[in-house]
């Protein structure tokens, strides 16, 4: 089952629920997004940490039904 | 061995390591490909550990990084990051940094 676009920003904010969430569907097949994400919980972290924090939002659909998402992650002040 | 020091040894034993779907002459994916010209690009030498060739280590270095995808680089022992990482840290000179500080390019 793809995810939708509401169904991906819906599990950021659960996690990261200051989030500024722009996704893209890159080629328009629900499969292929891009996202750029911008929170608070961001600016102590490095960049591994918070595509790491990204991830954990998905719970475990980042590489099974999400097959590619591009991530793009920024602090906030 | 089990897989977790076969991985550690790969990442010991090779300053650069990608782990990637197919090989650097013919990248399987194309996030592979991308974090694949970069390196090609900088004329960094790499082990290039081609995961389709062992559904073990295309599991297992998922779980030794914490990372869910491919591909994912490491540079002296560390997880760098997998191809949206790569390609910002490129696209701002910090992946050059980082290469030059191990003196993998001059």
């Amino acid at each position: 089952m793809p995810l939708s676009e509401d169904q991906i920003k819906k599990l950021i904010i659960e996690t990261i629920p200051d989030a500024t969430i722009e996704i893209k569907d890159l080629m328009g097949d629900k499969n292929h997004y891009s996202a750029k994400i911008k929170s608070k919980l961001f600016n102590n972290l490095n960049k591994v940490e918070q595509h790491k924090l990204v991830y954990k939002s998905l719970k475990g659909r980042m590489g099974n039904e999400l097959h590619a998402l591009s991530i793009t992650t920024e602090g906030k002040k | 061995m089990n897989i977790t020091e076969k991985i550690k040894n790969i990442i010991k034993e090779n300053k650069v390591c990608l782990f990637m779907k197919g090989t650097p002459e013919a990248p399987q994916c194309g996030f592979s490909m991308a974090v694949n010209n970069v390196l090609k690009h900088l004329n960094v030498e790499f082990k290039a550990i081609n995961v389709l060739e062992d559904e073990n280590i295309r599991q297992g270095i998922k779980e030794y990084s914490d990372w869910p995808t491919i591909p994912q680089l490491y540079v002296k022992e560390e997880f760098v990051g997998g191809c949206d990482i790569i390609k910002e840290m490129f696209e701002k000179g910090e992946l050059q940094n980082l290469l030059k500080k191990h003196k993998i390019i001059s």
